[in-house]
């Protein structure tokens, strides 16, 4: 087994997917051994990726953030479908990724300052990985998934636990700073985090939604005592048991397969939650972040929708264009209100602008309202 | 057979089944005229396809659903790929349909529903889909040709002018597209436009809505006229439907008087008028008459004894003033008073709660038809908002101008194709 993979090392490109393929029995095939990991060096323009062609099956990369922003590093599919991602790479750190890839075209990505499309570039896989029957296709989309929500809680964790010391420490300006950065990450994932009916009012529960008699805790609760009272000295208690929910959330996630259907309705009802929460101003009602959540629950959604990509392509490809259309226009709709690294405030947002916001989200709604059937196809 | 039109032909009885298939079946094939007959009932369906659009000339159902919509796409394919799915779903909905063929449930259990089902069990009602097309689908504010129509705008759509009087509110005012859905059910209208507003998604979006119950105006001679909020007969002067003479004059685009695309066309100008009832009902009999020049019980003209005898301008009273006064509002709306020019109006009574300061907000959607604004509602409203007594007691809030175009044809034409030709 070993010989095939030096072979196609040493040969790489063409040469590799003859020799892959003249192999013929390993379906998974070669994979790059650990002295071959492709370098990327990333700095604030460029992202500059070591060897652009693979052999399919696991590809390491090493990447090193030689700028002056935090960076992240991307591996996507067709239709920004995230094969694997490392995110929040900090100056002069290197961090490596492995990724399993199949035979195909694919764009590497690095995105310094974690915003935008970043700096692409092709990437391609060469081998004779058989093409996936549909339910394989199925499968594949759950533990796509599933790796997306895996990048996504470790970062949440870690940025829960910054925002829990900022506040306990309280250091309001850093709290306040951390606080829509931190719900990034759980507004990505919220259809798994939806699963867990008791924690997620716990994590997220907004104060007009609380039950009579209930403890108002999680997030909302230190937003307010931050932006309202101003004061964080006695928050300490729900802020420990904010991390410490949240911990477990994680730990649950990730041992959840979240179903094809599940995958399609969660991408809808994070549209939805922008539709009937962000565009109101309801979410985030004491810090007015609204918009970092809407970012959120987009890419989060639009993750969803990626996963599924190559059982739409097969079965409605007009439906995936559309999509990629529609995601496209509501992702430059609300990049007009960027502001630094972050966003404007809701409350600084015109009726006219919050409109124009809400159509464009109304126009990726109404085909991702589709996909469920589509997946559901016999 | 589709589950609307069944249930709605249950619901009628074996006559009124017969009578109902019978208009379904001329909706479907096409081949109804003008739709001027007195309409078989209220449930019944009226003809989508025909020479007009219908929703003019139909004799006026009871209740109105009007959504004017801006075009947020700048592709013109997708707007014309919409306008095909909005004909294709009025064409159904007027029949008595669902939205879509699938309709509410019959689709995939993990689909939504093509239709949102609000009308299920409900019979056509009446139900009549008009577009019309605004000034700023042409050119918008900046004078950019959004669409490549610029050239084919009407001289007719130049923007009315700012009346006197008048403090018009823009987030109801305008639209590039609109939809007037009348119904004799409320639910049928509403289910209309919400499954319209569904489908357009991404191409147009809704720019202002209103709801009106109770019609204010009759538009065939075999209807009684209806009371506007004042609490009079309003509307008995109106272009009917039977005057074939008079549609031809004043209400219908002949050829040469534009484009060619208008001809068999109308257009249409929308009025938010609020009343300011409370002050009107505190207000005398013999004021309240004087300033409408009618009756309020008969509706008679003043001097005249019925309802329908032509106003006598020149009688004079005991005090030696005219009967009907100088600056009562028949008198200065009236054909007589303005050069012939008439109307076909199309209005509805509307209360939109109430405003926080006690007072319902009330008055009337006024709707107009007609064959040129500039000619016929501008001159009058210009005599009107100057001079009629009545403008103590109405505020205009809104304004809208509309080229309603020809009627559709068949199932293989649409909305707007003549336009986008």
């Amino acid at each position: 087994m070993r010989t095939p993979r030096i072979l196609a090392i040493g040969a790489a490109g063409a040469l590799a997917a003859a020799g892959l393929a003249a192999c013929g029995d390993d379906d998974s095939g070669g994979s790059d051994k650990a002295g071959s990991k492709i370098e990327v060096t990333a700095t604030d323009t460029e992202c500059k990726v070591g060897r652009t062609e693979a052999a399919a099956g696991t590809v390491t990369f090493t990447i090193a953030n030689k700028g002056s922003k935090v960076t992240e590093f991307y591996v996507y599919a067709a239709g920004d479908r995230v094969m694997s991602e490392v995110e929040n790479i900090v100056p002069g750190v290197s961090r490596e990724m492995h990724v399993e890839l199949a035979a195909g075209t694919y764009e590497t990505a690095c995105k310094p300052g974690m915003s935008g499309r970043g700096i692409r570039g092709a990437f391609k896989v060469t081998g004779d990985a058989k093409p996936l029957t549909e339910d394989a296709k199925l499968a594949a989309a759950t533990e796509s998934y599933q790796r997306y929500v895996k990048s996504q809680t470790e970062v949440l964790l870690a940025k829960t636990k910054e925002f829990v010391d900022a506040v306990k420490a309280g250091d309001r300006e850093k709290a306040k700073a951390l606080y829509p950065v931190a719900r990034t990450y759980w507004e990505r994932i919220e259809p798994v985090a939806e699963i867990f009916g008791d924690l997620d009012p716990l994590i997220d529960g907004r104060e007009a939604d609380l039950e009579p008699g209930t403890e108002f805790t999680g997030f909302h609760k230190i937003e307010k005592d931050l932006w309202v009272a101003g004061d964080v000295s006695q928050s300490g208690p729900i802020a420990d048991r904010l991390l410490a929910d949240v911990q477990k959330i994680v730990d649950l996630a990730n041992s959840e397969k979240l179903s094809p259907l599940q995958l399609a309705n969660g991408a809808k009802e994070l549209l939805d939650e922008v539709a009937s929460g962000k565009i109101t101003g309801e979410e985030d009602i004491f810090s007015h972040t609204d918009l970092w959540d809407f970012r959120a629950n987009l890419e989060g959604s639009k993750a969803a929708v990626a996963a599924l990509r190559p059982v739409l392509d097969d079965r409605d490809p007009a439906l995936a264009k559309t999509l990629d259309d529609k995601f496209a226009a509501a992702e430059a709709t609300l990049d007009k209100h960027r502001k630094g690294d972050g966003w404007r405030l809701h409350n600084e947002l015109s009726g006219a602008e919050l409109k124009e916001l809400a159509d464009s989200i109304n126009a990726l709604s109404e085909p991702i309202s589709k996909v469920a059937a589509v997946v559901a196809q016999k | 057979m589709d589950r609307r039109k069944a249930l709605g032909l249950a619901g009628a009885g074996a006559l009124g089944a017969a009578a109902l298939g019978a208009v379904a079946g001329r909706a479907l094939d096409g081949s109804a005229g003008e739709h001027a007959a007195a309409g078989p009932g209220p449930a019944a369906a009226v003809p989508f396809y025909g020479a007009n659009q219908a929703g003019i000339v139909t004799p006026m159902q009871d209740h109105l659903h009007f959504v004017a919509f801006d075009v947020i796409t700048s592709k013109r394919e997708a707007l014309v790929e919409m306008l095909q799915n909005w004909t294709y779903a009025a064409a159904r909905m007027t029949a008595g349909q669902e939205a879509g063929a699938l309709g509410a449930v019959g689709g995939p259990p993990e689909a939504p529903p093509e239709d949102t089902g609000e009308a299920l069990d409900l019979p056509a009602a009446g139900l009549t889909l008009t577009i019309g097309f605004g000034p700023t689908l042409f050119r918008d504010a900046s004078g950019q040709d959004r669409f490549g129509l610029a050239a084919k705008a009407p001289a007719a759509l130049a923007a009315l002018p700012k009346f006197p009087g008048e403090t018009l509110d823009p987030g109801i005012s305008g639209g590039d597209l609109a939809v007037q859905a009348c119904a004799n059910d409320p639910q049928v209208a509403v289910h209309a436009v919400r499954n319209l507003a569904r489908l357009g998604m991404g191409v147009v979006s809704v720019r202002w809505s209103q709801l009106g119950f109770g019609r204010t105006s009759s538009t065939t001679q075999a209807q009684d006229t209806p009371r506007n909020l004042f609490g009079f007969k309003d509307g008995t002067a109106n272009l009917k439907a039977e005057q074939h003479d008079l549609l031809r004059e004043q209400l219908w685009v002949p050829a040469g008087d534009g484009p060619e695309w208008m001809v068999g066309g109308s257009y249409m100008v929308t009025r938010k008028i609020r009343m300011l009832v409370e002050t009107w009902d505190r207000t005398s009999l013999s004021e309240q008459e004087s300033i409408v020049g009618r009756s309020k019980g008969v509706g008679a003209p003043l001097g005249r004894n019925g309802e329908h005898d032509e106003p006598d301008f020149a009688i004079k009273g005991d005090d030696g003033e005219p009967m009907i006064p100088v600056d009562a509002h028949v008198r200065l709306a009236h054909h007589t008073q303005n050069n012939g020019v008439r109307l076909l109006r199309r209005g509805y009574n509307f209360v939109d709660g109430s405003d926080g300061l006690g007072r319902l907000n009330a008055g009337l959607f006024f709707i107009a038809y007609q064959r040129d604004p500039h000619r016929q509602f501008v001159p009058v409203q210009q005599q009107l908002a100057r001079l009629d007594r009545m403008n103590e007691y109405i505020r205009h809030v809104s304004s809208g101008l509309f080229a309603v175009p020809t009627g559709v044809s068949a199932a293989d034409d649409h909305w707007g194709r003549s336009l986008f030709a």
